[in-house]
């Protein structure tokens, strides 16, 4: 019985160990960003807010900034608009080619950045479309829609197919009944989707790389840092960043998470 | 889930439209076939093409291909390139596997959920800026020497190495490979081990007669998703491994925002794809083939 236990700890205790390994470069980013010395390390020099000055007094990072906060709205809400009408045939319909349909709604994830980003790149300039923000806008959609189908097609698998046909056979026509009965309930999951993508889209660095010429995004600023010189800038960004995402993930989780307290609710009902 | 109304209403002689459903369901397909099929089909004519004054023309020549899969260069980058995301791969699935099995196991389903929480967040943390906070760490005169140095050792080359980017593929693979094992150790049927301890099998025999095999199919799907993450990263070997040992990654880049050689740039890329398909469908073959007992 005490090895048993002993093994449970020391499975415990790895894992912590583990979770060290993927947040100490989180956390070292957050506290460097106030230190004042160039080259960080220990020990800590003094409490500063300069790299926050700096940075966020740089017109290019304000610029990357600006389009990273338009990209990343333009393509959350048109990957959740299309992840949320692909979710939805795949849940309602059978046709031909759906296997096809489904690979390629999902596979963009899985192919690596580099090859998406030149391919992007060269399809682009070829249509006149590189070198600006919508170039990066149009292939983060191709990327975030996958997260924002899965995201709703979930949500939509918990649901009874037979709210739908009710509302139909009480004479609502599609239109309506998608209105009033699948939109409510998938709700939650729309607003997750458009958090998760956005956040997607705001740390994408490699495809905007190489789509968007000189109107860079922020994440391809700090690749111009980390080409450069060593630069707490990146701490600065990093941090800011970070917590900005950290607020679209826990909104999201929130909203997911409501999902079980619903239908218990609405059970008596039943 | 077929229509639901199919059986309410009569069958009608000619089939009208389906607007609605095309509706919704249309826009995905065409905006994934215009700006994700079409980009990387053209990037199949791209490699034929050729550059003349810096400016790309369609042709129809072989020379992209002969030049880069007869370069030395190139096949010393490719088998490199396999080599580090093996290692990569190997590491991670090794050191993942206690810790998945720990929260699958060892953990109530409270703990259990708040560890997968913590494991996606990472997710969604700027990969750039882990990575340069990993420059802090590694430097001779970072955090992880300044620390050995208090023990009388150091300092140690641990940046621009092949250590440095092994620590980089670890930041972006490891959560991703902890929750796919976790997802597969879930649906492991504890009736399975438990029944293998009622018949005296011991702990470590049980871990791989029992609980692996069950869990194969996540294990090597976590596998390859490593392999596949690693193989296409640049920002690792190049500023955590220093640069000098190129990647295909690397190449692809350098190809094409120094070069300018778009034509080469899709031979590696392409190269990289058929690579990827083979190693995937190999890897998916191996996960669901049956026990051959």
């Amino acid at each position: 019985m005490t090895s048993d236990r002993l093994i449970a700890w020391t499975l415990r205790c790895y894992f912590v160990g583990a979770l060290l390994f993927i947040f100490a470069p989180i956390a070292a980013s957050f506290v460097f960003s106030f230190n004042s010395d160039r080259f960080p390390s220990l020990p800590l020099a003094d409490f500063t807010t300069d790299w926050y000055k700096v940075t966020f007094s740089d017109p290019l990072v304000l610029a990357g900034f600006r389009n990273s906060l338009i990209v990343g709205a333009v393509a959350s809400t048109i990957a959740t608009a299309l992840g949320f009408g692909a979710a939805y045939a795949d849940y309602r319909y059978k046709f031909f080619g759906k296997k096809l349909y489904l690979a390629l709604a999902l596979l963009p994830p899985t192919i690596p950045v580099v090859i998406l980003g030149l391919a992007m790149l060269a399809y682009l300039s070829r249509v006149s479309l590189s070198g600006s923000i919508w170039s990066v806008a149009a292939s983060h959609v191709v990327m975030c829609a996958p997260f924002a189908m899965a995201i709703i097609r979930l949500r939509l698998s918990q649901m009874d197919p037979s709210l739908e046909a009710a509302a139909w056979n009480l004479g609502a026509t599609e239109w309506t009944a998608l209105r009033t009965v699948i939109m409510p309930f998938t709700l939650p999951s729309v607003f997750a989707a458009l958090f998760i993508t956005m956040a997607v889209s705001f740390d994408e660095f490699a495809v905007a790389w190489f789509v968007s010429g000189l109107q860079e995004t922020l994440p391809v600023r700090v690749l111009g840092f980390l080409q450069g010189q060593v630069s707490p800038r990146i701490n600065a960004i990093g941090s800011v960043v970070f917590a900005a995402t950290i607020t679209l993930i826990v909104l999201a989780q929130l909203l997911l998470m409501r999902r079980t307290a619903e239908p218990a609710a609405a059970e008596p009902e039943k | 889930m077929t229509d639901a109304r199919g059986g309410a209403r009569e069958a009608r002689p000619l089939r009208r439209v389906p607007w609605y459903g095309l509706t919704l369901g249309a826009p995905m397909l065409l905006w994934q076939v215009l700006f994700f099929a079409f980009p990387l089909m053209f990037l199949i004519a791209l490699s034929f093409w050729q550059v003349r004054n810096y400016r790309l023309e369609p042709a129809f020549l072989t020379a992209n291909w002969t030049r880069v899969l007869g370069s030395e260069t190139f096949w010393l980058t490719y088998g490199r390139t396999w080599a580090y995301s093996a290692i990569a791969t190997v590491i991670a699935s090794i050191l993942a596997f206690p810790a998945s099995y720990g929260i699958a196991f060892k953990l109530g389903r409270n703990a259990q959920r708040f560890a997968i929480f913590l494991l996606v967040i990472p997710f969604f943390t700027s990969y750039l800026v882990r990575v340069y906070s990993w420059q802090v760490f590694l430097t001779d005169a970072g955090i992880v020497n300044v620390l050995l140095a208090q023990l009388g050792i150091g300092p140690l080359p641990l940046i621009n190495t092949l250590f440095g980017t092994i620590v980089g593929y670890l930041t972006l693979s490891l959560p991703l490979v902890i929750l796919l094992q976790l997802f597969s150790l879930m649906f492991v049927d504890r009736t399975l081990i438990e029944a293998a301890h009622n018949m005296r099998c011991g702990r470590l025999h049980t871990l791989f007669a029992v609980v692996i095999p069950s869990a194969r199919v996540g294990l090597v799907i976590a596998a390859l998703f490593c392999f596949i993450l690693t193989f296409g990263d640049f920002v690792s070997p190049l500023y955590l491994g220093g640069g000098e040992h190129a990647t295909l990654a690397i190449l692809i880049t350098d190809t094409t925002k120094s070069g300018q050689q778009w034509p080469r740039a899709a031979v590696i890329a392409l190269t990289m794809i058929v690579t990827l398909l083979t190693v995937a469908f190999a890897a998916i073959g191996y996960a669901y083939r049956r026990p051959g007992k």
